[in-house]
């Protein structure tokens, strides 16, 4: 007689089943886009910092640069020195270039122990250190002041001659790209794990101590290099053996990857890294890593996926504050609505049903009875309108799948660089410095959004109306129980 | 049979107490018919719903068959409910959703019986009332007197030892009041069970064993 009763009951209170399925369904369709349109923007993010930390990465290890005084100009970046006998000289022109490869903007080196640091931490499956750097080149042109010859006596004016405009003019230009110091053994992270070979071949342990380079396919492209071209970084000459390029971003973490070893002689800066990439054996063990190394590694910073979410800026990130904000709230609300329309629903039913429920006692059925019929059909009107909620958010997923809506992101940070020159000796150029300012490190790129949909997220959506529909029961149950027989019978005399 | 010892019951309501039964002592023997009568407001209804363990007196005892009724939990006294007391009630109280079949099963429904059980004992129930052909008519689709009827089937189908029947001609006319007591007074003498029925109506009363009046919460036998 339950499922009779039940059936009938619904079927009768058509409009009011409709109206509580409605709302339950309302706020279970939002709670599953919300949920889902969160973790596709987590998922983005993740790809973002895939493109830079690469895939497998849990845990980044670094020091953070210390950023100059107010009014005080930055130091580091590269020096260019010339000495009056520096650079090729012919038509009354002298050609000068240089090229220096120093730490990247913005990052600071620590000693290499800190890998094998890393590799003795518990639960950490895999780890493999790297060395940023930035080839600089400075080349130009100058006129040769030994050809001017000596100055005339009768204080007479001689027009200046030579340089690249013959009229005593100069000419320089300035360069730069980064170059990424990797091992060359194929470690399980870093960088080169979210890339795909385009050309060539990747680095092999043989290529240690060897001056070969891979580049990213972007910027091979914008220089005009390929596989078996050479190009010169440190002042030294690279065989280009393979190209690479990103699948989830435009580029991928560095225009040129090189052997660490390489990397660390050139740049002067032997034993020397600046991030260590950590991957845990698994999501449990992540905190416990963290903690240990920050404890075995007190000067650097040791930072999660989770932590660095928050350097990637761009339209994505405000997306990822908005879904997380407003969208949480909005469903939490709506749940909450559709939760207190059918429990008022549920008790204005009881109170009609006053007779009806006094008769049951009446004959026979106990509280409890009462109660379990009434938990019933709110439970049946809470899990239709689960069943409606799913089926129109899987519908608003598709929609959103379908339209992928495009944001900008970039994993940023902040840098000061300078670009130094040296004292010359007589007729060198002149030292001085151009001061930089802050910039961002990384370019930015374009992502679609895609709301994945997990077997989760549902279960979560269709217990949350059958809890919602239980509640309600629940509370209708209660005002049914309480009822005395004689009152509900008297009620109606 | 029934035993009612200095039976009182009050309402606390917004205009003060109210004492609806008074001090009543009464004894009803098993396999009687009575009717209780009285004016409105007279405490014939409240006399029921203690008969029928659907209220608890606010001092004295009422006994059925050896069980105080004031002293069982709730719990208890719809188990009792449901097995040895049947109601029938003024305005016929059957659920509007539900077949004539079918609420006449909700009585058995407390029982635990097979769905096969209680559809064939519901069957004959109703089919002792005249209304065999009737079972799959909702209420709606029923007359007053067919409806009291289904109301007498549901109250049978337990075999109780009680009937307590609340005005069961209040909302009929002349021909359907007799049809419908020829019906109560035809079950009495078949089962041996017990039957009070309260009314105002005498051609209901005079149909009783025994007469009982109440007035201002007082119960006196009429001779």
């Amino acid at each position: 007689m339950f499922g009779t009763y039940l059936f009938r009951e619904l079927t009768n209170r058509r409009k009011q089943t409709v109206i509580v399925a409605i709302g339950m369904a309302l706020a279970i369709a939002l709670v599953i886009i919300v949920n889902a349109v969160s973790a596709g923007v987590k998922d983005a993010q993740a790809s973002v910092l895939e493109s830079v930390y690469g895939v497998g990465t849990d845990i980044t290890v670094s020091q953070e640069a210390e950023a100059p005084a107010e009014g005080e100009i930055p130091q580091g970046g590269p020096s260019f020195e010339f000495g009056s006998g520096d650079g090729e000289t012919s038509d009354g022109s002298t050609a000068l270039s240089q090229s220096a490869l120093t730490a990247g903007r913005g990052t600071t080196t620590f000693n290499s122990s800190a890998l094998d640091t890393a590799l003795g931490v518990d639960n950490v499956s895999a780890a493999t250190a790297t060395l940023s750097l930035t080839n600089t080149s400075f080349s130009g042109e100058i006129p040769d002041f030994a050809a001017t010859g000596e100055r005339p006596t009768d204080g007479s004016m001689t027009p200046p001659t030579g340089g690249p405009d013959g009229a005593g003019g100069s000419q320089f230009d300035i360069n730069s790209f980064t170059v990424e110091g990797i091992d060359t053994d194929g470690a399980a992270v870093g960088p080169l794990t979210a890339v795909t070979l385009t050309d060539g071949r990747t680095f092999s342990g043989d290529d240690a101590g060897t001056n070969v380079a891979i580049l990213d396919s972007s910027y091979a492209t914008s220089s005009e290099l390929a596989v078996g071209d050479t190009i010169e970084i440190g002042g030294e000459v690279f065989d280009i053996v393979g190209l690479v390029t990103s699948s989830s971003s435009d580029a991928t973490a560095s225009n040129t990857y090189i052997p660490l070893d390489v990397a660390q002689t050139l740049s002067g800066l032997d034993g020397q890294v600046s991030t260590v990439y950590v991957q845990a054996s698994s999501s449990q063990a992540i905190d416990q890593v963290q903690t240990d190394l920050q404890e075995e590694l007190p000067d650097v910073t040791v930072n999660t996926q989770a932590d660095l979410a928050s350097s990637v800026s761009g339209s994505l990130s405000t997306a990822s504050s908005l879904v997380g904000s407003l969208g949480t709230w909005l469903s939490v609300i709506v749940l909450i609505a559709a939760l207190l329309i059918a429990i008022l629903f549920t008790l204005s039913g009881v109170s009609r049903r006053t007779r009806e429920f006094g008769t049951l006692k009446a004959i026979g059925w106990s509280n409890g009875r009462i109660v379990r019929q009434v938990a019933g059909e709110t439970l049946v009107q809470g899990a239709i309108g689960g069943v409606i909620g799913v089926a129109a958010g899987l519908i608003g997923i598709m929609v959103i799948n379908l339209i992928a809506p495009r944001f900008t992101a970039s994993a940023a940070s902040t840098s000061t660089g300078m670009f130094g020159g040296g004292p010359g000796g007589s007729g060198g150029f002149p030292g001085g410095g151009i001061p930089g300012g802050t910039e961002s490190a990384a370019a930015s790129t374009e992502i679609a959004l895609q709301a994945p949909v997990t077997i989760e997220i549902i279960l979560i959506a269709v217990g949350l109306a059958i809890l919602g529909g239980l509640l309600a029961g629940a509370i209708g149950g209660w005002r049914a129980a309480r009822l005395r027989p004689a009152e509900a019978l008297r009620s109606v005399a | 049979m029934y035993t009612l010892s200095g039976v009182t019951k009050t309402y606390d309501q917004a205009r003060g107490r109210i004492t609806a039964l008074s001090t009543v002592d009464l004894t009803i023997p098993d396999g009687q018919m009575v009717a209780i009568q009285g004016p409105t407001g007279g405490g014939k209804s409240t006399l029921l719903q203690l008969l029928g363990a659907l209220d608890r007196p606010t001092s004295g005892s009422v006994t059925l068959r050896d069980k105080e009724l004031s002293s069982l939990g709730d719990h208890a006294l719809a188990g009792i409910r449901s097995t040895e007391i049947g109601f029938v009630f003024q305005g016929f109280n059957l659920i509007p959703t539900l077949t004539a079949q079918e609420n006449v099963e909700m009585a058995l429904d407390p029982r635990g019986l097979s769905k096969a059980e209680r559809s064939s004992r519901a069957a004959r129930a109703l089919a002792s009332v005249g209304l065999a052909e009737r079972g799959s008519h909702r209420p709606a689709e029923l007359s007053g007197g067919q409806q009291q009827r289904v109301a007498i089937a549901r109250a049978i189908v337990t075999e109780p030892s009680v009937i307590l029947a609340d005005e069961p001609t209040g909302n009929l006319d002349e021909q359907t009041r007799d049809e419908i007591m020829d019906l109560l007074e035809g079950l009495w003498r078949d089962s041996g069970l017990t039957l009070i029925v309260v009314t105002h109506d005498s051609a209901v009363a005079k149909r009783a064993q025994r007469r009982l009046t109440i007035k201002q919460g007082s119960v006196t036998e009429k001779a």
